[in-house]
């Protein structure tokens, strides 16, 4: 039976901890979620980060939580990119922190 | 007539514009109405409105209620993000899919983000914004961390300790970087909302009385900590150097407005000297000198989420006004004296919680200004005198300060207190950064579309 971790992760869950749970991956890894987090909760209450700088200058985990900083995207494994802040979990998702290609933000025409 | 924005601003705008007879259309980038303040926690959650809202909860539950009703009368686009904006047409995008929208009338009701000047360590994973922190906890009860320490200054850095508190995670400490007397002198100022005042008052005491330490006229010196926040270093106003120990940090000192739509559109802005920031031109009512756009509530002035509401009602007067349909003028008097009245409110707010402009020019050459890209300060300074920017547009072709994917939302403050610091001239001389479309990063999936 998949457990929530309540206290090893950067962030605390305060409350609110009896909806279903949802399975997604980071990396590789299976990590349990709860219906109704942000990808960004949802890792971040995993204890892990979110995504490496792409400027080297080490492991990011989000700054403002209203989509405006962009220090939050994320990777998916089918080559797509979120941003975790103000993207709802979705069973199944496979997330990466770290950017595949160069070709990271795209101006469009 | 558009709208966008769908916080207190933008609700009382599309109830006026409503009650009119008129169908606007309401643009927002989030999934639930409510803005910033009044934000809705996902549909699963069951915490009630008092819990959630505190004091303001009577008022959350008024506007939620209003802007419900307005169902079918109103052509309400949630998850949509207004990116760009071009001879009175805007342009939109929905879950991947763009449209363009012509409009006789625009009201930007775009509201604020938190405020930024760097501190050496600001981009290790566990320091957050302080708006970020209360989201956390509002939209998702969470903390940002067992040991948080809020530092930075204006109202949300009390609100915010208070409200962790309350939630069940004391905070580690409370950093004020506005000397205490600051906020004596603007009593008379904020005195305007004897509400707020006592409130404020409250957040201190109650802190206070469980033992949270709170430091006012502090210099932060660093955030420390390997891969992850574990402390915060500062000096105290008496000089003395401190550490404490933390696990997550807020930071943040008070707020700016989101204005790239009315900079897209032409408008013209005006400085102001008490907070150092640019801001739209526009008259009492939200009008602007560019015909058809008007801007009300945060993303106009700060004036907070009450004045948000009536500068969205007056907003919209205006725009009817200005078509030729009759308004309840005995409304509109009343609207505009409410909003002087908070106008000295929000002169208050920046005497009480002066942006730091001093820390943001004295930040060290190796510290990190531009989270995006990782520029410092000293690339700044380097393109302010070796490579002789005047101001931060060409600072930013030449150090690509402002150039990432925020859009010098996060920066720029402190990057125009760097330029004019090292060119030895005026803040206001240094300029402001131009908005640039899109305004914020689409997928790569974007497909042009017309939504049904
Ligand atoms: C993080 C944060 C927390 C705050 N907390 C408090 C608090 O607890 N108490 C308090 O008194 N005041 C608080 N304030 C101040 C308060 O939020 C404002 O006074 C009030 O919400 C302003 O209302 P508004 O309608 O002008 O803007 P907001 O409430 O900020 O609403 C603006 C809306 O516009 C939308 N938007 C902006 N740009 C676009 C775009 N390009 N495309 C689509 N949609 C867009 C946003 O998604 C948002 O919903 C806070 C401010 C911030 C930034
Ligand atoms: S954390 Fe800032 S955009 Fe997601």
């Amino acid at each position: 039976m998949a457990e929530i971790s309540m206290s090893a992760g950067r962030f605390r869950r305060l409350g609110e901890t009896d909806r279903p749970s949802v399975e997604i991956e980071v990396d590789g890894e299976q990590v349990v979620a709860l219906e109704g987090d942000s990808l960004l909760v949802a890792v971040l209450a995993s204890g892990r980060t979110l995504r490496r700088s792409e400027f080297g200058d080490g492991d990011r985990s989000g700054f403002c939580l209203m989509g405006a900083c962009q220090d939050c995207w994320m990777w998916t494994a089918e080559g797509g990119r979120v941003r975790a802040c103000t993207t709802p979990v979705r069973a199944g998702l496979r997330l990466i922190t770290q950017a595949m290609s160069e070709d990271l933000w795209p101006i469009p025409a | 007539m558009i709208i966008v924005g769908a916080g207190p601003a933008g609700m009382r705008a599309a109830e006026a514009l409503a009650a009119a007879g008129i169908r606007p259309t309401v643009i927002d980038e989030g999934q639930l109405s409510g803005g910033q303040i009044y934000r809705r926690q996902p549909v699963n959650f069951t915490r009630r409105y008092e819990a959630l809202y505190g004091a303001d909860a009577k008022k959350a539950r008024a506007l939620h209620k209003a802007f419900n009703a307005l169902q079918g009368r109103i052509d309400y686009r949630p998850e949509t993000l207004a990116w760009n904006l071009r001879d009175d047409v805007l342009h939109i995008v929905t879950d991947g899919v763009a449209a363009a929208l012509r409009f006789d009338a625009l009201i930007l009701a775009t509201g604020a983000t938190d405020r930024l000047a760097p501190i050496a360590g600001w981009t290790l994973p566990g320091c957050y914004s302080l708006g970020g922190a209360q989201i956390a906890l509002k939209a998702q009860a969470c903390s940002i961390g067992a040991r948080p320490l809020f530092l930075g200054t204006g109202p949300l850095l009390y609100l915010l300790a208070y409200q962790y508190l309350k939630a069940g995670a004391p905070p580690a400490a409370v950093l004020d970087t506005a000397p205490f007397a600051a906020q004596v002198k603007a009593l008379p100022d904020l005195a305007v909302r004897p509400g707020f005042l006592a409130r404020g008052l409250m957040f201190r005491a109650r802190l206070r009385a469980a033992g949270i330490l709170i430091e006012n006229g502090v210099e932060p010196l660093a955030i420390e900590g390997e891969g992850k926040v574990a402390a915060v270093r500062y000096r105290t106003a008496g000089g003395t150097e401190r550490r404490i120990a933390c696990d997550a940090v807020g930071m943040g000192f008070h707020l700016r407005s989101e204005t790239q739509l009315a900079d897209l559109a032409g408008c013209p802005f005006l400085f102001d000297a008490a907070t150092g920031q640019w801001r739209p031109d526009a008259d009492r009512d939200g009008r602007t000198p560019r015909a058809g756009i008007y801007v009300a509530g945060d993303g106009a002035r700060l004036l907070g989420a009450d004045a948000a509401e009536a500068a969205g009602r007056l907003a919209a007067l205006a725009a009817l006004t200005d078509r030729g349909m009759e308004v309840d003028m005995a409304e509109v008097a009343r609207l505009r004296r409410r909003m002087e009245r908070l106008d000295r409110f929000r002169r208050g707010l920046a005497t009480a919680f002066p942006w730091p402009a001093r820390l943001a020019c004295a930040v060290a050459d190796e510290v990190i200004v531009c989270r995006c890209e990782a520029i410092t300060a000293g690339n700044i300074r380097e393109a302010a005198v070796g490579k002789d920017a005047p101001e931060l547009n060409r600072a930013k072709a030449l150090s690509r300060i402002g150039m990432g994917r925020c859009q010098g939302r996060f920066c720029s403050s402190a990057a125009a207190e760097i330029l004019a610091e090292a060119r030895n001239v005026p803040l206001a001389e240094v300029g402001r950064l131009r908005g640039q479309a899109p305004i914020k990063p689409l997928s790569m999936a974007t497909v042009k579309g017309e939504r049904p």
